[in-house]
């Protein structure tokens, strides 16, 4: 008994959207089995799901907020996935803005928003697009791995950032690796009352337009879109390569960096070990499932920031454990690797 | 085999096919490329299934679900494409696989000095304990014969087994096949040279897309006629060759040197050069540096000295965007892994090396109708046949492919053209087409260099051929003057 | 305090605590090891071996047997990695993100489980742990005595492991065709061999190693299940696989070195010296960073790792 798989003609342009959208119908579904495991009531479940993460203004508002780092994650790694720059270090490259944004937003008493702000975020992307350069020059110049590269690094960096907490960027009196707080000025503004919904949100969503006008409208686009097709032929054509993988890098990063500046600057007002949730590794699932492309991507950090903000109010009114979004979280990777290869081959289990 | 039918996704390779074999003959499996053969003997191998048919051996009906059972029944392959570990030894790629005994340990004593054994009797000698790629490529096919030796096949398929050889290599690569024959085994000898099939087999099954067109006994047929059922028509044995005056050096090499993959010098220190309109023919088996040459020119490879010079200056060499920039059309020898971009569309590979000129991508932005209406000319100008410019390039034949690269290659009117291997696996129209465009760039004015190991065509088209052995220039001759013999004894590497 | 250091106690307790950190360690590698060499790169081994430390604490409590809990560890790995041949083997997909999948997967479903079980309770239930036996004779031996030969059970069965690993890899017949597979699949292919089934045999028994390693840290290297309790252990044997160029035993000397490491830092730690502790944690990561920069020029890569198999269906 074997698994044969042939060649099909391709789908229309059409199931480039199904293929997501069932890969999330499939895995809303395929969660019912953990849910009824877990003893709860499927329809009070799924209702406690969408309505935590729906069901009222804030609820809303707070899905939003959560869907910010998600967003900024997965469109680093869709971003470097495009060019095949296989960027696992989303997370080391978070972690990097995060230092830096707590760093200059620490210190820099008395400058004002207006000048503040953007100074933090730009530091905050220089120093996840410089980290994520790294493995970028190490792929190009050494030939050394990127995915191996790029998960090492993350815990590298997780342990400078460590050995700052419990340094130079300690608070004073504290005995845990935490912060001071950032100063006011640093501090994303909230724009809606009544809620966290902070300036982080709009800058996500202007990063999916962004992106998407990078991908589709310049030339440097083509050019890191080429270099994934085929980088041979790409080199063979004129392009430099080591030049479009090296400024994908920095973008990538960038982006990741950026995410980190907002779990700072915008959700907790100092740096702990904790700040990232493993936002990092999530983007790698939400690039997949919006199958690399910014507006997939966008779509893909709502639904699973729906899955995780719904999941906690889940867990209050049925009992059925919180840790259900990690679980939902791989079974949609992984069922959307699926489609993504029924959409190429016809799959039959063939007798022998 | 009897009926044997085996459908691809939207081709079928193999169409109702009948194929005997008796022990002691060497029957050769002769046809284009694309025919059916590889195919063919996949099937018979264990590698591929079949949708109809049925495959007797010895009289009794088989059915393999794997090369295992195959191999079982005593039939060996050995592929195109090696199928050995080069970081491991002679002996360990020869016993992969094989349990004589239950013993779980790697018996290498014994296996050696059975490997011994058999080398002796076949005079197929190879140092067991050498890594195999340190081999040379003829000692790699000594290998191979002895892996299936080794396992007492009965029925050996070679497919396309002299491509790889040099032309002295070839007659004790005869030897040995004959010696098996004679011993009682049969050989299935796949091949599209006519030459050697006139002069190995014993009977010849010609296969044309994927039927059979007809066998014959070899002594009671010819060249001539096997050519016509491998086309189905008169073969144009020569093509109409434009007599031109050649003009200015276009191109010129000084003592070019360049080292292969492996570390091992595959260019020498070689000088040559091209005129405007003359086609310059460098033949030679591959893998004696043509291959870097090529890479050199392509700005693939850099070299370790010598230089390059176009029209009188030199060129940056290593860096593809200069051979883009100064003008050099480059047709690489693997269109699909080098030259295209397989899962873009037929605009975006056509528009590859020129994205970047103002008209296409002026300021950073990329322009989508000049882009769209430069690919509708090209494929009209090239007759790219295809379902239109957004198609995906992969859904393309591999002569339209090919057309891809010289629609985007010569449209800038380039004063040097390098092909490498530009018809290779493509079909006889495809390959006329070539062969025009090739003389229509020699009549506008270009120079041309051809590098290819198909001696037909490198005879046919060029104005003056060069050899190459071991990266060195073995002799030239003028186009009409060249003679086979000789030829091929440069290639051989016979100084004369 | 320098004194301190050198003291005979501290080296012979430093010994053994490398010992016992490097054991999840060389399980993980061995398993990757093996899977690696047949051409499949198992990303799904931190998750594995989460799943192993949770199924193993859990059964080991429900059941009363410490050596159940290991076997019930050991089939977990072996479902998991079951899971991931089916989508990288037999389907074909990109193994990096399958294997991040897996992962992903398997750490939510351990937790997921763990605390439908257990709920939070504020203090965390408990096993009682595997106890360490002396080697008579050996353990008695000055200084090394100690440290080596008075370990886990399960610490001296990997070592056992080690040297069977490398005979099964290098002078079997079984051994052969991983590696032939490893290195060019097609060649294994038309000599008879199954390249799917080989990949996957090896996929198994390395998730079956995994499982153990998770579950020797919740059953002997501590006595109870936690979030974070192989804390980028499975990551470390990805790097070490590579540190020792994809031999068994040279990968054991990165694991040792990890070891060595992480019962340093605890122990400078609990003598109260003021070092960053991170600085010495991110050293086991560093040194991979650069041995792999030494692997790309070497051949010692297995070529056919990351490629999936499957028959071209071309014409010609």
């Amino acid at each position: 008994m074997r698994i044969q798989l042939t060649k099909r003609q391709p789908l229309p342009t059409w199931s480039r959207i199904a293929i997501p959208v069932g890969a999330i119908v499939t895995t809303l579904i395929l969660a019912a089995i953990p849910i009824l495991a877990a003893g709860g009531n499927l329809w009070k479940s799924y209702y406690a799901l969408f309505y935590g993460a729906l069901g009222t203004r804030f609820n809303i508002l707070e899905t939003f907020v959560k869907s910010s780092p998600l967003m900024f994650t997965g469109l680093a790694v869709a971003f470097a996935f495009r060019a095949k720059f296989w960027n696992i270090g989303a997370e080391g490259q978070l972690l990097a803005g995060a230092i830096v944004a707590t760093w200059i937003g620490v210190y820099a008493v008395g400058v004002p928003s207006i000048i503040l702000l953007p100074t933090i975020m730009i530091g905050g992307f220089l120093a996840g697009g410089s980290w994520a350069v790294v493995p970028a020059l190490l792929k190009t110049r050494l030939k050394v791995d990127d995915v191996v590269s790029t998960l090492l690094l993350n815990f590298v960096m997780a342990h400078i950032m460590g050995a700052l907490l419990f340094g130079p960027l300690q608070k004073p009196d504290a005995s845990w690796p935490i912060s001071e707080q950032i100063v006011e000025a640093a501090r994303y503004p909230i724009l809606l009352a009544k809620s966290r919904f902070h300036l982080g949100i709009p800058l996500a969503f202007l990063a999916v337009l962004v992106v998407w006008f990078i991908n589709t409208k310049t030339v440097f686009g083509f050019r890191a879109k080429a270099v994934g097709v085929n980088i041979k032929a790409a080199h063979f054509g004129g392009i430099n390569t080591t030049s479009v993988i090296i400024k994908t890098a920095l973008i990538s990063g960038g982006l990741a960096g950026l995410a980190g500046v907002g779990e700072v600057a915008a959700i907790q007002y100092h740096l702990l070990s904790d700040i990232s949730p493993g936002y990092g590794y999530t983007g790698i699932v939400i690039a997949m499932l919006g199958n690399l492309h910014p507006v997939g991507v966008m779509f893909s950090a709502i639904f699973f920031s729906i899955i995780n903000v719904g999941s906690q109010t889940m867990s209050r009114m049925t009992g059925v454990p919180s840790y259900i979004s990690g679980v939902m979280e791989g079974m949609a990777l992984i069922v959307m690797l699926v489609f993504l290869l029924m959409n190429e081959y016809k799959i039959r289990v063939v007798r022998k | 085999m009897r009926g044997i039918t085996k459908r691809f996704l939207d081709t079928t390779a193999n169409d109702h096919v009948d194929f005997e074999l008796y022990p002691g003959e060497i029957c050769a499996l002769l046809g284009e490329n694309g025919a059916g053969k590889t195919t063919l003997m996949n099937i018979l191998f264990g590698y591929y299934s079949f949708d109809e048919g049925e495959i007797l051996i010895d009289g009794k009906p088989a059915l393999f679900a794997s090369p295992r059972d195959a191999i079982a029944l005593g039939i060996g392959m050995i592929h195109q494409h090696f199928t050995l570990v080069p970081t491991q030894s002679v002996l360990e790629n020869i016993i992969i696989g094989v349990s004589e005994s239950a013993n779980p340990f790697l018996n290498l004593r014994a296996a050696r000095e059975r490997l011994l054994e058999l080398q002796d009797r076949f005079g197929l000698h190879v140092d067991p304990d050498a890594l195999v790629w340190t081999l040379s490529v003829g000692q790699q096919q000594k290998v191979e014969i002895l892996k299936a030796l080794y396992r007492n096949s009965k029925i050996l398929i070679m497919d396309e087994p002299t491509a790889v050889l040099a032309p002295s290599e070839t007659p004790e690569l005869f030897r040995t096949l004959r010696m098996l024959a004679d011993e009682g085994r049969a050989i299935i000898f796949i091949s599209h040279k006519l030459y050697e099939v006139m002069e190995i087999s014993n009977r010849v099954m010609v296969l044309r897309n994927g039927k059979v067109e007809g066998g014959r006994e070899t002594r009671d047929t010819s060249t001539r006629e096997l050519a016509n059922m491998m086309v189905g028509r008169e073969v144009l044995e020569r093509i109409e060759q434009v007599e031109t005056e050649p003009g200015d050096v276009v191109l010129r090499i000084d003592g070019l040197t360049a080292v292969s993959n492996k570390g091992l010098e595959a260019v020498k220190s070689l000088s040559m050069n091209v005129r405007e309109r003359e086609i310059v023919g460098v033949a030679g088996v591959s893998g004696n540096g043509q291959s870097e040459l090529c890479e050199v020119l392509f700005g693939m490879r850099s070299p370790t000295s010598g230089t390059v010079t176009l029209s009188g200056k030199p060129m940056r060499l290593g860096v593809p965007g200069e051979a883009v920039k100064r003008g050099i059309a480059r047709i690489p020898e693997d269109r699909i892994e080098t030259g295209l971009l397989m899962d873009l569309s037929v605009e975006e590979n056509l528009i590859l090396e020129n994205h970047a000129a103002p008209e296409y991508g002026g300021r950073g932005l990329v322009r989508k109708t000049a882009i769209a209406e430069h690919a509708e000319e090209l494929i009209n100008t090239y007759s790219i046949k295809t379902d239109g410019r957004t198609a995906a390039a992969k859904s393309l034949s591999g002569g339209n492919l090919q057309k891809i690269i010289l629609a985007r290659e010569l449209s800038s009117d380039p004063k040097l053209v390098v092909a490498s291997q530009p018809t290779r696996g493509l079909d006889i129209g495809a390959m006329e087409y070539i062969h025009g465009r090739i003389i229509e760039e020699k009549k506008r004015g270009a120079g041309v260099l051809l590098v290819s190991d198909d001696l037909d065509e490198v005879m046919n088209l060029s104005d003056r051929i060069i050899v190459l052995y071991e990266g060195r220039i073995m002799g030239e001759v003028r186009g009409a003057d060249a003679n086979r013999e000789q030829i091929g004894l440069w290639m051989s590497g016979v100084q004369q | 305090m320098i004194n301190d250091i050198f003291s005979v106690t501290f080296i012979a307790g430093l010994i053994g605590a490398t010992m016992r950190m490097a054991t999840p360690i060389i399980f993980a590698m061995l398993g990757e090891v093996i899977t690696e060499r047949s051409g499949v790169l198992n990303l799904g081994i931190e998750g594995t071996m989460l799943m192993g430390a949770m199924t193993g604490f859990l059964v080991a409590l429900n059941s009363g047997s410490l050596w159940l809990g290991v076997a019930a560890a050991a089939v977990v790995g072996m479902i998991m990695s079951l899971l991931m041949a089916v989508l990288a083997v037999y389907l074909g997909l990109s193994q990096h993100v399958s294997g991040l999948g897996i992962t992903l997967f398997a750490t939510g479903l351990a937790m997921f489980i763990y605390r439908l079980q257990f709920g939070s309770p504020t203090v965390p239930p408990t096993v009682v742990p595997f106890a360490r036996i002396s080697i008579p004779v050996l353990s008695s031996i000055p200084i090394l005595g100690e440290g080596i030969f008075r370990q886990y059970s399960l610490t001296f069965f990997a070592w056992l492991l080690i040297p069977v690993v490398s005979i099964v890899l290098y002078k079997t017949k079984v051994g052969l065709k991983i590696r032939t597979v490893g290195e060019n699949p097609f060649a294994a292919d038309t000599v008879g061999v199954n390249v799917n089934l080989t990949r996957t045999l090896c996929l198994v028994t390395g998730g079956a190693f995994m499982g153990v390693g998770g579950a020797f840290l919740t059953l002997a290297h501590q006595n109870m299940f936690l979030l974070d309790v192989v804390g980028g252990r499975g990551w470390v044997a990805v790097a070490m696989v590579i540190f020792g160029n994809w031999d068994p035993v040279k990968g054991t000397i990165g694991a040792l070195i990890f070891g060595l490491l992480d019962g340093l830092q605890l122990r400078l730690q609990n003598m109260g010296i003021q070092i960053p502790f991170d600085l010495f944690l991110m050293i086991p990561y560093l040194i991979t960073i650069i041995a792999l920069v030494g692997v790309s020029r070497k051949a010692s890569v297995p070529a056919g790792l990351l490629k999936p198999y499957r028959r071209e269906e071309k014409g010609g």
